[in-house]
């Protein structure tokens, strides 16, 4: 078998050596439960034993890229979110950042903080989704239930700040949308206090448990090497021994004011890949905290009346106010042209946004890096020569979510 | 932000000893066609014949992981796409972004699969979505699309609604 090209060459029998056509095609989904979303493979396997993995996306194709070229800089924003829906406030975080650095805007040290603080909320959120589904996925039923509890706070913290559960569209560019509400910090400094007995929980009904140490524990093998050629980020590179995390590297939105340890493991494993996120899950509780006891006073938008829309009292009283809402909501703010590539660390690994100005109110080009998309060529490599139940912990383990796939 | 523009000579002459440019310059004077420094950002400009061996310099630079390829369709301008690539190097903590200009007239280029295996589906995202060819490509097929589309729906002159 050299290459996929077609199904149906795929499909049809080699009549030439009969002896030899033992391997059989198998598809998984596109309509297949462990795949989070619409994910086709095409797997050939020898019995039980797969020899090739051959991903075929494409399902979610929305045409994102083509829509924010349509848009105003400020109507983009919406639609990141709906590209990596578990972390609707990563993707808003990437772009602001990137317009942002086209446009060279400071950005108040309250917004930046409070970005950081919603960031890992984020994290935290899409790490409970997977440790929920990669467990479910395995046949451990009960973690889910227990993982969507927390979930659920956070999403109900995410729709007080934002009016939203998922769609956040929370930040803006030049800073935040609204002032965040009173009680948020005491939401969150409740639910963050609590965060470090519910991983023990989750840990507790997993780490011990012999079956979920099987099905993990070796599967999915990964070299730092090979990942770092596949272009694999995130806990599954971290998982591999690479020292490499976008928030301690490349520090952005004074993510350099916060302590906190990039957790690294060796085996490259599923197992690792699991340790890894719940030690990710335990830093981000500790930045959150820290946010909250350093959250400085200020502004939350930048001081740009042509880019931020004024506040609403002021666009009522003030003229000038008035002409500058007037002229933002129907014509845009022209950025400067130029070309910039921002990337942070998502939960699933290297976000980036690529953004192309030609000077104009609309962006000319958008372009997402996602890091699932990348992490998917992996796949092959990490499931070859194990067991067809092996995919499903692969899938797990490296948290793919198809709409940033596709976008 | 202090904003700091540095255009070709510039950056040829104050920046000779970032990894990047000195692996590039290293070729001969006329291998970078421009180079800019940018609001922090680095970006060199190939000839789309030398694109390989660019990529291959900047890996042995210790730009060793490639983040990202695309590109950026300047209708109706001539040489029409542009291909960009972003590589960050995981030792020096510094992003560098090659581009090379490729014309409207069978817009084709050289892969960099040989040089990086994570380009493979990038660039059949490009080649799917702008209709630019990768040769040495393994599997060259759309990504996105279905496979009897017609069209490239990233270009500037492809219709948002579709062909009807």
């Amino acid at each position: 078998m050299s290459q996929f090209v077609e199904t149906n060459t795929l499909i049809a029998p080699r009549p030439e050596d009969p002896t030899k056509d033992r391997t059989m095609i198998l598809n998984m989904g596109p309509q297949h439960p462990s795949t989070h979303g619409v994910l086709r493979l095409v797997v050939e396997i020898d019995g039980e034993t797969i020899i090739k993995v051959v991903p075929d996306i494409g399902y979610l194709h929305t045409g994102i890229e083509k829509t924010c070229e349509a848009k105003f800089y400020q109507q983009v924003v919406p639609l990141t979110d709906r590209i990596d829906y578990l972390s609707p406030m990563s993707n808003n975080l990437c772009y602001c950042l990137a317009v942002e650095k086209l446009l060279e805007l400071e950005i108040p040290e309250r917004a930046q903080w409070i970005r950081v603080m919603l960031n890992e909320l984020t994290r935290l959120n899409s790490h409970l989704v997977w440790l929920g589904t990669h467990a479910m996925d395995i046949g451990a039923l009960t973690v889910f239930l227990y993982t969507f509890r927390e979930r659920e706070e956070i999403l109900r913290i995410f729709e007080h700040v934002a009016g939203q559960r998922m769609m956040t569209s929370y930040f803006r560019v030049g800073g935040l949308a609204l002032d965040p509400p009173l009680d948020l910090f005491e939401r969150i400094q409740k639910l963050n206090k609590r965060m470090p007995s519910k991983i023990d929980e989750y840990q507790n009904l997993l780490t011990g448990n012999p079956i979920w140490v099987d099905r993990l524990k070796g599967v999915g093998y990964l070299s730092a090497e090979d990942g770092i050629r596949m272009g694999v980020t995130g806990p599954p590179l971290r998982a591999s021994g690479v020292d490499w995390d976008l928030r301690r590297d490349m520090p952005y939105s004074s993510y350099e004011k916060f302590q906190f340890k990039v957790p690294i493991a060796t085996e490259g494993d599923v197992w690792a890949r699991y340790v890894i996120r719940l030690e990710e899950m335990r830093e981000s509780v500790k930045i959150i905290q820290q946010a909250l006891d350093g959250m400085p006073e200020g502004p939350i938008t930048a001081d740009a009346p042509k880019i931020v829309l004024p506040e609403r009292e002021k666009m009522k009283t003030q003229m000038e106010s008035l002409i500058y809402h007037f002229k933002i909501v129907t014509e845009g703010f022209p950025v400067p042209a130029g070309e910039v590539y921002q990337a942070i660390e998502s939960p699933r690994g290297e976000m980036g946004y690529y953004v192309v100005s030609d000077g104009t109110a609309k962006p000319y080009r958008v372009h997402m890096r996602n890091p699932s998309f990348a992490t998917l060529q992996a796949l092959d490599t990490m499931c070859k020569g194990r067991l067809l139940a092996d995919v499903v912990a692969v899938i797990g383990s490296i948290d793919i979510v198809l709409g940033e796939i596709d976008r | 932000m202090p904003a700091i523009t540095l255009e070709k000579h510039a950056v040829l002459t104050e920046m000779a000893a970032n990894p990047a440019v000195a692996a590039l310059s290293a070729f001969g004077p006329d291998f970078i066609r421009d180079a800019r420094f940018d609001r922090s950002e680095l970006t060199l400009t190939v000839a789309p014949e030398n694109i390989r061996a660019a990529a291959k310099a900047a890996q042995d630079a210790g730009y060793n992981f490639l983040e990202d390829v695309t590109a950026v369709d300047w209708f109706p301008a001539e040489p029409r796409f542009q291909i960009t690539y972003h590589i960050v190097s995981h030792r020096h903590k510094e992003r560098l972004r090659l581009r090379a200009f490729v014309d409207s007239v069978d817009p084709s280029i050289d892969s960099i699969v040989p040089v990086w295996v994570s380009a493979d589906f990038y660039e059949r995202e490009v080649f799917d979505l702008f209709g630019v060819r990768f040769h040495g490509h393994p599997n060259l097929r759309r990504i996105m699309m279905p496979d009897e589309w017609e069209g490239h729906p990233l270009r500037k002159d492809y219709p948002v609604e579709g062909y009807r």
